[in-house]
């Protein structure tokens, strides 16, 4: 029998930026479909951990697989949606300019094609915006730019979703129709998601990968003592019994 | 009779206050350097859009700067070896299009020694040109008709040179204007989609060195960024796509070059000074109508 096909593996991979260590021997595989939160103190290497599977950055050590190819060869396949603060609020680019930007590889010379822009305007009413394709980015709110960026990375039709702290600058009102968009995914699309939310870590994940230089998957539900301990860096993260125990190390286990 | 020395009125006929239309159609100098400065319009308030947008005026500043090497390598080499073809204009792009590309690989290879780079590449190139000129055969050379610009030494040759460039800089940005635009916005997502981003961005660089090269005629090195600047700084307040401050800043650049032309030449002034001028007297209304009377 063949194992389930792993959307994203990391074998041994550790990651220094000069002499800093940021990850450190990391294994994870990551399932198709698996929806799972990232969390981790500031400064712990989450954004590595996304760059590294982006193929941004190349591992120091170790090797990241995505679909079985090298994370280079397969970020089409991925959605990315960074962070909206990130960007020049008086950026002069509208909505929909930016949700085309997930057809740029259909592209080659001119403008973008009929099909493309109907695939644009489907992920922005899917977001639920629209009715503002033409509304230039700096007239956006916080809540609509996030979303815009959701737009733009399912333009890409990805096989995985990566985002980085989509809820950092949303209002509760809003966030409720984020999660909505992310149980429509459910079905056909991994996610991975970063977040600081302790609302959208029970709402949204299989389960979460804690990232303090050494990432750990813990299952679902957390306590909240330890979701606490995991921010403030003290925790020493390590696999979960459940985890522990479906990986084969019964140690902690109290039956025998 | 002629004018104070760098005018338009140097060699033409000291202006009549009327007859400037007379005198265009009178003195192909003057027509010349009117057509040189409609064309280049077009290709700096294009690519000053982008410049202003993508926030990189201080590399626009460098790359003019560096020109006066190139210049002053082409007059030496030209006077010393008699290479008649070698004219400080091919020398300014040679110079240019360089600068551009050390600028733009070293700002993508290592983004914490950009500053460092662009203020080096700004001395060295000025400091190379003045050596060259010190040392270039012959009688010497007016520096600063390359420093302030000299619309006098425009020719039939520079307004053909003009035009191509011109075009070639609007043909290039229809072309590839989605992912200019993309790698303006969000160089890491356009990586991820595939797109080769430090190609574009290099490319945007060079088609801003070829702009900054048709302005020297007009206003010489140093005041060619307030006129690449101005007018799209002037358009993106009125303005929020990127085609649209496009659109407008080429229409302010044309009416700062052609009432430049006029002005300079009916004032007796020098002409590169009133242009850059009137730009910046445009930019100064736009803010303070922005003040008085934006919303909020």
């Amino acid at each position: 029998m063949t194992e389930p096909p792993h959307a994203i593996k990391l074998g041994g991979v550790t990651h220094r930026y000069g002499k800093t260590l940021a990850l450190d021997d990391v294994d994870i595989s990551i399932r198709e479909n698996e929806h799972l939160c990232v969390i981790g103190p500031n400064g712990g290497g989450k954004s590595t951990l996304l760059k590294l599977i982006l193929g941004l950055v190349e591992p120091t050590e170790g090797t990241v697989q995505v679909f079985g190819n090298s994370a280079k060869k397969a970020c089409r396949d991925i959605g990315y949606v960074p962070q909206s603060i990130q960007f020049d609020p008086l950026f002069p680019i509208s909505a929909l300019e930016i949700v085309l930007m997930g057809r740029l590889d259909h592209l080659w010379l001119g403008n973008y094609s009929k099909k493309c822009r109907e695939i644009a305007r489907d992920s922005l009413s899917r977001v639920g915006l629209e009715d503002i394709d033409n509304k230039p980015f700096a007239d956006l709110s916080g809540g609509q730019r996030q979303r815009v960026l959701i737009a733009r990375a399912l333009a890409c039709a990805p096989k995985i979703m990566m985002l980085d702290e989509p809820t950092a600058s949303i209002d509760l009102s809003v966030e409720e129709k984020f999660l909505d968009i992310l149980k429509e995914l459910r079905k056909s699309v991994t996610v991975l998601l970063v977040t600081h939310d302790l609302d959208v870590i029970s709402t949204v994940g299989d389960s979460v990968l804690c990232v303090n230089r050494r990432v750990h998957r813990h299952s679902l539900p957390m306590k909240p003592e330890t979701i606490a301990e995991i921010f403030s860096g003290s925790h020493r993260i390590e696999h979960d019994r459940e985890t522990r125990h479906s990986h084969g190390d019964h140690s902690t286990c109290e039956h025998d | 009779m002629t004018g104070k020395p760098g005018t338009l009125t140097e060699i033409i006929r000291p202006a009549n206050m009327t007859d400037f239309i007379h005198a265009l159609q009178t003195f192909p100098l003057l027509r010349y350097a009117l057509l040189a400065g409609i064309f280049s319009s077009v290709a700096f308030g294009v690519v000053g859009s982008f410049v202003v947008t993508r926030r990189i005026g201080y590399i626009a500043a460098a790359i003019a700067h560096s020109i006066l090497g190139g210049i002053g390598a082409s007059i030496y080499f030209s006077r010393t070896y008699d290479l008649n073809w070698l004219t400080p204009m091919v020398g300014a792009l040679v110079s240019a299009l360089a600068a551009a590309l050390i600028i733009g690989l070293i700002s993508l290879r290592n983004k914490e020694r950009e500053d460092t780079i662009i203020g080096a590449i700004w001395a060295i190139g000025m400091a190379t040109g003045l050596l060259f000129m010190h040392y270039a055969p012959g009688p010497g050379v007016n520096l600063e008709s390359f420093i302030f610009g000299n619309i006098l030494l425009t020719s039939l040759s520079d307004v053909y040179a003009t035009a191509v460039l011109s075009i070639a800089v609007v043909g290039i940005t229809i072309m590839f204007y989605p992912k200019l635009l993309a790698v303006c916005f969000d160089e890491e997502f356009s990586r991820l989609r595939g797109i080769k981003s430090g190609i574009y961005f290099l490319l945007l660089l060079c088609l801003l060195a070829v702009s900054i090269v048709l302005l020297v005629r007009l206003t010489g090195i140093i005041l060619a960024i307030a006129l690449i600047v101005l007018p799209a700084a002037t358009a993106s307040k009125m303005a929020q796509r990127l085609w649209k401050i496009m659109v407008i800043a080429v229409v302010i650049s044309l009416f700062c070059t052609v009432s430049g032309l006029i002005v300079s030449y009916v004032g007796e002034t020098p002409t590169g000074p009133v242009i850059v001028l009137i730009a910046a007297v445009g930019y100064s209304l736009i803010q303070v109508w922005q003040r008085c009377f934006s919303r909020s």
